[in-house]
């Protein structure tokens, strides 16, 4: 990684590639013609090949077997969290997810219930427009809607629509504390405790 | 022509058509694999264990594939096209001898179809013949890529015939005869008499006719995928352009007998060691065409004309001079 993140090209062992200039006369194309026969770079070529034949360092994933580690950010089929806390949906009904889609593929229906608290009655995706942008899970204040992992949504038709129901994660997945939580931006950070600072009331 | 002969014949024929049909869709089978393995792919995987089946798969496909006449082509030319490449392919396998003698329940068999007095100028010519495959079916497709294809194949045509002729000409007058049988026994004294010693230059340069030849990768401009789609095979579907495939593959297996019959001593001595080695050597030539594919990149089609007429020519021709000169004084 700390490769990758060296933006600097000055000292990373990059070096101008020593052309030489095009022969303009017949004497000159000749020599280039006699001097690339035998300076042997077919073979060069078919060394290579051949090194990495013998080698056989196969970096194919035979894909319906093997699945590549997709990373914790990956933008994948949408998923409904539930608290920790009391195993409630997080989903507080705002609004924002369906407001800031610019595919506008979210539509929501939001009801007063029983307690007077504000709850979802129906939420769709329609995967079919989705762009997985991910500003719906950018924007969501309570981390409710968030990216999961799956990819594998094939369908058979254009709007394929995913339901509140099947996003949201199952209540028995969730008292068997196997919910995964969202890493990706937004989220809480690792260590988060310790970087807390108190506020500044003995000024 | 007695009975006996008509019938040996007949079977020989068969035995070929039906061997090397065979080995044209083996083949594919090990040029996919070999660059896969090159380019570190595993290649076709899913039909039968380690792919081996994909041939047959493939054999469906074509086999049941729409033929498809387009509109606007001359018709009777763009049928008889790729009958033309696989037809004359399998032609030129005939003054071939694949194996040495043998004798199978007290008759002797000669592998060879017909060991005619001009063995290798029929070979060379009727493989050449395959070449109006291409052009015809390239013209006659009205299809502009198919079009520049077939002017590709014209301009390869003429410039690798010259060479793989003056080439093979040295070697020729050496042995002073045209069958390759001759040729074969010219070189049966083991690995010293081979005529790869006495003619290196004629032995480089007859093989990279051979590329041109068969149209494989550095001289792979007729049916060059990523320039002109297909070329002549545009417009191709189903079992026809299956049999521009199977004459192409059917080509490289003939030329990669061709090459150590005359330069690398062939069958040898005639034993089964001998027999084996012919194989070996043939087998190292078709790898190498395969090998060639995965590492050398192709050469503009003025670049293999430049290359044939003011390169290869040339040596050829000084090689023959010399050849004579030796053999005179």
């Amino acid at each position: 990684m700390e490769a990758f993140n060296n933006r600097n090209v000055a000292d990373n062992g990059y070096f101008m590639v020593d052309i030489e200039d095009y022969p303009t006369d017949g004497w000159g194309k000749f020599k280039r013609v006699v001097k690339r026969t035998f300076r042997g770079e077919l073979f060069v070529g078919l060394w290579v090949v051949m090194r990495e034949m013998l080698r056989f360092d196969i970096h194919t994933i035979q894909y319906p077997q093997e699945k590549m580690p997709i990373g914790p950010r990956y933008r994948a089929v949408h998923e409904m969290k539930r608290l920790w806390e009391s195993d409630a949906e997080r989903c507080i009904g705002c609004g924002l997810c369906e407001k800031i889609c610019i595919s506008d593929c979210i539509r929501m229906d939001t009801k007063i219930d029983e307690n007077s608290r504000k709850e979802v009655s129906s939420y769709t995706i329609n995967l079919g427009r989705c762009i997985f942008c991910g500003y719906c899970a950018e924007v969501c204040p309570e981390l409710a809607i968030t990216h999961g992992g799956e990819y594998e949504n094939g369908s058979e038709q254009r709007e394929h629509f995913i339901m509140y129901e099947d996003m949201l994660t199952p209540i028995d997945k969730m008292k068997a504390g196997a919910q995964l939580e969202f890493e990706g931006f937004g989220s809480i950070t690792p260590h988060e405790d310790a970087r807390v600072k108190k506020t500044p009331l003995a000024y | 022509m007695d009975t006996a002969y008509l019938i040996e014949t007949v079977i020989k024929v068969v035995v070929l058509l039906l061997v090397f049909s065979a080995l044209a869709g083996i083949g594919t089978y090990f040029e996919r694999k070999i660059l896969a393995f090159m380019q570190r792919r595993l290649g076709p995987m899913n039909v039968g264990p380690f792919g081996l089946l994909q041939v047959g798969a493939d054999g469906i496909k074509l086999f049941t594939k729409e033929d498809i006449i387009p509109t606007h082509v001359v018709a009777p030319i763009f049928k008889i096209a790729p009958v033309i490449t696989a037809a004359t392919a399998f032609m030129a396998a005939a003054a071939i001898p694949f194996l040495p003698q043998f004798t199978i329940f007290g008759y002797t068999v000669h592998p060879i179809i017909a060991d005619i007095n001009v063995g290798i100028l029929y070979v060379l010519g009727v493989m050449a013949v395959g070449l109006f495959g291409p052009m015809l079916g390239g013209m006659a497709s009205a299809n502009k890529f198919s079009l520049l294809s077939a002017a590709r194949a014209a301009a390869v045509f003429i410039s690798y015939e010259v060479v793989s002729g003056l080439a093979v000409l040295a070697p020729i007058m050496m042995v002073g005869s045209l069958s390759l049988v001759d040729f074969n026994e010219y070189q049966a004294g083991g690995i010293g008499s081979w005529i790869v010693w006495s003619q290196p230059v004629a032995f480089v340069l007859f093989w990279i006719a051979a590329f041109a030849e068969t149209g494989r990768t550095p001289f792979h401009l007729i049916a060059n995928d990523h320039e002109i789609i297909d070329g002549f095979g545009t417009e191709y579907s189903g079992m026809r352009w299956g049999l521009f495939f199977i004459g192409e593959y059917a080509n490289m297996f003939f030329i990669s007998f061709v090459i150590p019959l005359i330069f690398l001593g062939g069958f040898g001595d005639g034993s089964v060691l001998g027999a084996f080695a012919l194989l070996g050597k043939m087998a190292f030539f078709f790898f190498f065409f395969l090998w060639t594919r995965a590492a050398w990149p192709d050469v503009r089609p003025d670049q293999l004309m430049w290359l044939c007429w003011k390169v290869l020519m040339p040596l050829a021709v000084i090689n023959v001079v010399i050849t004579g000169l030796v053999m005179m004084f």
